[in-house]
């Protein structure tokens, strides 16, 4: 009964009913255009979809088909050249051909990257890079594979492009540095941007003009001059389609190039100064007093910047960055060393203008100077030649490079005075470089000492000045410190007689695309109150030094004038013993300085050089300056650079 | 006999089966289709001219069709569902495999999909059910008709292929519907059927309904689709981008554009004034075929082409919904429109089956 009940409530239940035809033909009929009218009110909701899509949100839908189609891409502006004062390109940029993988498209890279190895030979260097670029960047980047592919490689990878959903080959611009290592510290070189170049550049509000940009400048003159040389960006309005592939250009504003840079060092000279330092580790910078032109500037070992453009391999940079010989630090710039003799000329001139000393005042030297330390005692300073140097007089203290002279004025002088003097020369500052990352080196003066041993593990005995501290600082040890550039600066301010110039890597700017000039017109930075006598006298001195005195022989037959004056760093202290220089293990010996400028009459050069660990100045770093001089001022070149005798007689300072 | 009244003797027998009207709006259907299908297969111009071809030997199997009376149709009803079935069977065990799934026959290099056949085999056969049972619907008849449609449709469901096991089980409902059942067992039903097919579903299936209830959430994976095919149709705007113009198609943000979505190209190129033409065109169809179900002369001819009339409206409703964002992403082609052989072959034999069914009454009446 149940299942019955349950029939007819589904009107299942007509069996035996007697059936009319033409009500049965009516009810079919009625439920037929009943679905006819059900199904144009179906067709009414659809063609309601189709009206609010088309007429209400068609200006919504018309933007993300733009969106969708247009897709803005930046191009990247060619870096500007740079070439040295004659014009010789030092670096350059060029477009080549690059095999690039956008990660994110590839589901397989493994896969891939083995079949594009059979297709193009990859190395395992740029399989080390390209991991490498991985790990730095995000994933939706396109990051090179293979760099200045040949255009046969070329043409075999577009046969089989198709293959390769995710794999680009793109036209990208390149950074060479033709000539390799040769001034390597200067021009520094480009790497691929980073993150920190990235935060870097959104805080200068820069980010915008590097979105079509792979490379930054990140040491030398590429950093410091990177906005110069890298232009504008510009952008092209691409149709794309659904896989992001550009099917035509719709508009383009190009990019505006960086600017070409010419710079003040003169190629020559800075190859033969690199030549001339060798093996060493050293470093060479010359420049013109009259201007602050950087002529050279050299530090040994170098190294080769078109390592980095790509991003170095870890094997390299190991080797770069763990050598003892530090090949990545420039010198020239950052290495701080103590002055030794070669402050003798300064100290000289402040006695003079002080009054401390007149030039004819002398004393004589035993070989060696002591200082009382109370109770009877004395702390003894012993001169480079043993037996003394007899009377010497001003002149005389710089020629043969007396010591005990200039203990005996450091003992009378005050060291803050003596500070004073020697920060006109830019000793212990910047000297305003057109580089990033300058030394400052160290000129002591009891603020300096006090602000160095501040520290909490110090004490106040720490911090006190002690007389004996004026004494080492006398000959430029102690706590002095000083870079080669801020020696030559110091040079070039003595031999233009007071009067000094920011020293400047950039001798022209040439827009990139007008190709006009603008000359970086030099700066002066200070003009010291100098009396002509006293002048004279340092001066006279310091030609005398590579007359008769400890630079004699290095510049015998010189067919010009020139001043100088050694300088010998001590790395390592003997504590009073004889130093023997034999005996001292290579990384040990001494440092060899060597200032000088010429002609002396006229100055138009003034070099400062450093051979590490090359003993007496004299010997190492001499004949360094002596074939500068040579080529500069003669346009000859030393055939052989005159090598002094192994014995350090008639060499001493 | 002139020869001028030979030829139009000729013409006359030849066009005896051929329903006018219908073949005119069919024509213009096709018109509109290769037009657009033109520009969907670019730059493969080859597929339209495979479409044409396809077209073509779809109009001679109408004209065949059309040729035959409706009282044999009900003679090969069961025969051929019986095949269809078999077929099924077959496929279950000696079906090649695509895409996870087990649909096709492969006879001498040709493959097959049976479940094709069983759209059309599945209304004939209840036509020619509920005709012989008198369109009486008892409890019996009603459970006869139930297995009927359930046993090709659970096995097209376990190939798996949902979405035409539901258009097949959707054709042999139409038959019950309009043999009258009642408005409570067809509450009744839907209220089991959905629940149902959401148990049924497969993963994928449902992402596809979640997607199409939120595209925006997701629009890189399964919302993809009809996201950008809703953005080519809005941005078609009033006129539409022109022929061959429509970004969204060319530049491949379309998915499937000369296939399932190719309502998608159309919407773009031509704009509302294009969709407004073509939904006349299906609405005048879709009368012209009411018409002939409500006028056919035994009730075989009215269940069959009501039922066929509702599956053709099923084809272009659920197509365009979901092409529009309105309907979840099925795979069914717009009828006339789309490319696709089989798919022109089936919608020809329905019209032909029309066709025989309104030409055959008029000779049965005079």
């Amino acid at each position: 009964m149940r299942r019955h009940r349950f029939r007819r409530w589904l009107s299942l239940h007509r069996r035996h009913e007697i059936r009319d035809p033409i009500r049965e033909l009516f009810l079919f009929r009625k439920r037929l255009w009943l679905t006819g009218l059900a199904m144009l009110l179906i067709f009414g909701v659809l063609l309601g979809r189709v009206f609010y899509l088309q007429v209400i949100a068609h200006q919504q839908y018309q933007t993300q088909a733009e969106n969708n189609r247009i897709a803005i891409v930046p191009v990247g502006p060619s870096r500007g050249t740079i070439s040295d004062r004659n014009g010789t390109t030092l670096a350059q940029s060029f477009s080549a051909y690059t095999l690039e993988l956008t990660p994110s498209r590839i589901d397989r890279l493994e896969t891939t990257l083995a079949q594009l190895g059979k297709l193009i030979e990859i190395t395992p260097r740029d399989l080390r890079r390209f991991r490498r670029a991985m790990d730095e960047s995000r994933n939706f980047d396109s990051l090179p594979l293979r760099t200045k592919l040949s255009d046969e490689e070329v043409a075999r990878f577009a046969v089989y492009k198709y293959r390769f959903p995710g794999v680009d080959i793109r036209a990208r611009l390149y950074r060479q540095y033709p000539l390799g290592e040769t001034a390597s510290h200067v021009l520094g070189h480009i790497g691929r941007i980073n993150d920190r170049d990235i935060e870097q550049l959104t805080r200068s509000g820069s980010l915008l003009n590097y979105k079509g940009t792979d490379h930054i400048g990140k040491t030398g003159v590429e950093l410091s001059y990177e906005e110069t040389l890298h232009g504008i960006v510009g952008f092209d309005e691409v149709e794309v389609d659904a896989l992001g592939r550009a099917v035509r250009s719709l508009t383009r504003v190009p990019p505006i190039p960086g600017d070409h840079l010419q710079l003040t060092i003169d190629l020559r000279l800075q190859q033969l100064a690199e030549q001339a330092l060798g093996e060493s580790k050293g470093a060479v910078v010359a420049m013109d007093p009259n201007n602050g032109e950087i002529l050279a500037m050299a530090s040994t070992p170098g190294y080769d910047p078109n390592l980095f453009v790509e991003g170095i391999d870890v094997a390299n940079w190991d080797r770069l960055n763990t050598s003892p010989d530090k090949p990545l630090l420039n010198r020239a710039l950052r290495g701080a060393y103590p002055p030794g003799s070669t402050v003798k000329p300064f100290l000289a001139l402040g006695a003079l203008v002080s009054g401390k000393r007149t030039p004819e005042q002398a004393i004589s030297d035993p070989g060696y100077f002591d200082l009382p330390t109370g109770a009877g005692r004395a702390h003894r300073f012993r001169d480079q030649k043993t037996d003394g140097h007899g009377r010497v007089d001003m002149h005389k203290s710089i020629v043969v490079s007396c010591d005990t002279y200039y203990y005996v004025l450091a003992s009378e002088t005050d060291i803050d005075d003596t500070a004073r003097f020697m920060s006109q020369f830019g000793f212990g500052q910047k000297t305003g470089i057109d580089l990033e990352g300058e030394a400052i080196g160290v000129l002591p003066s009891r603020a300096w000492k006090r602000e160095r041993f501040s520290g909490s593990r110090y004490r106040e005995e720490h911090r006190r000045w002690y007389l004996g501290d004026s004494v080492s600082a006398g000959i430029g040890q102690g706590y002095s410190n000083a870079t080669p550039l801020q020696l030559a600066y110091a040079t070039a301010t003595l031999a233009n007689d007071g009067v000094s110039y920011r020293p400047h890597l950039v001798k022209r700017i040439i827009d990139g695309t007008t190709g006009q000039t603008k000359e970086v017109l030099p700066e002066e930075t200070r003009r010291l109150d100098l009396k002509p006598a006293h002048l004279a006298a340092i001066k006279k001195a310091m030609v005398d030094v590579n007359r008769e005195g400890t630079a004699a022989r290095i510049f015998k037959d010189a067919p010009y004038t020139s001043a100088g004056k050694t300088g010998t760093a001590q790395v390592f202290s003997l504590r009073g013993e004889r130093y023997i220089e034999e005996q001292v293990k290579h990384h040990l010996r001494d440092h060899a300085w060597f200032i000088a400028y010429a002609p002396a009459e006229k100055p138009v050069i003034a070099v400062a050089i450093i051979v590490e660990n090359g003993g007496f100045g004299a010997r190492a770093a001499g004949p360094i300056a002596r074939a500068l001089f040579d080529y500069y001022l003669t346009g000859a070149q030393t055939a052989t650079i005159p090598k002094p005798d192994g014995d350090s007689e008639g060499w001493e300072e | 006999m002139s020869i001028r009244d030979h030829f139009s003797t000729v013409w006359l027998r030849f066009t005896r089966h051929i329903d006018g009207p219908l073949m005119a709006i069919t024509l213009l259907l096709l018109a509109v289709g290769a037009v657009v299908l033109f520009s969907a297969v670019l730059p493969d111009t080859g597929r339209f001219v495979q479409q044409m071809k396809s077209i073509g030997v779809a109009l001679v199997v109408m004209w065949i069709v059309a040729n035959i009376p409706p009282h044999r149709l009900a003679q090969i009803a069961l025969p051929l569902y019986l095949v269809g079935v078999l077929l099924l069977v077959a496929v279950a065990f000696f079906g090649v495999t695509v895409n996870n799934s087990q649909r096709w026959l492969a006879i001498g290099g040709f493959r097959f999909q049976p479940s094709e056949l069983l759209k059309l085999a599945v209304p004939l056969l209840l036509a020619w059910y509920f005709q012989k049972v008198e369109a009486r619907i008892n409890f019996g008849n009603f459970l006869i008709a139930m297995l009927l449609i359930a046993l090709p449709a659970w096995l097209i469901k376990r190939q798996p292929d949902l979405g035409t096991a539901l258009l097949v089980a959707a054709s042999g409902f139409y038959v019950l519907y309009l043999a009258r059942l009642s408005w409570k067992t067809i509450f009744l039903m839907v209220a089991t059927a959905v629940p149902l097919i959401w148990l049924l579903a497969h993963d994928y299936q449902k992402q596809r309904v979640l997607a199409f209830l939120n595209p925006a959430a997701d629009p890189l994976r399964s919302g993809y689709h009809t996201l950008q095919s809703q953005i080519a149709i809005g941005s078609g705007g009033l006129t539409g981008k022109g022929w061959m113009q429509g970004t969204q198609a060319h530049l491949d943000f379309l998915p499937e554009r000369h296939t399932d979505f190719i309502f998608a190209v159309y919407s773009e190129e031509f704009g509302l004034v294009g969709n407004i033409v073509l939904l006349m065109l299906y609405t005048a169809l879709l009368l012209r075929a009411l018409m002939i179900a409500s006028h056919a002369s035994s009730l075989f001819g009215r269940l069959l082409a009501g039922a066929i009339t509702l599956m053709l409206f099923t084809y272009v409703t659920v197509n365009m919904g979901m092409v529009s964002g309105i309907l979840p992403v099925v795979g069914v082609p717009l009828p006339f429109i789309s490319y696709g052989g089989t798919a022109m072959l089936s919608l020809f034999i329905c019209i032909g089956i029309l066709m025989s069914i309104q030409t055959h009454r008029k000779l049965v009446s005079t």
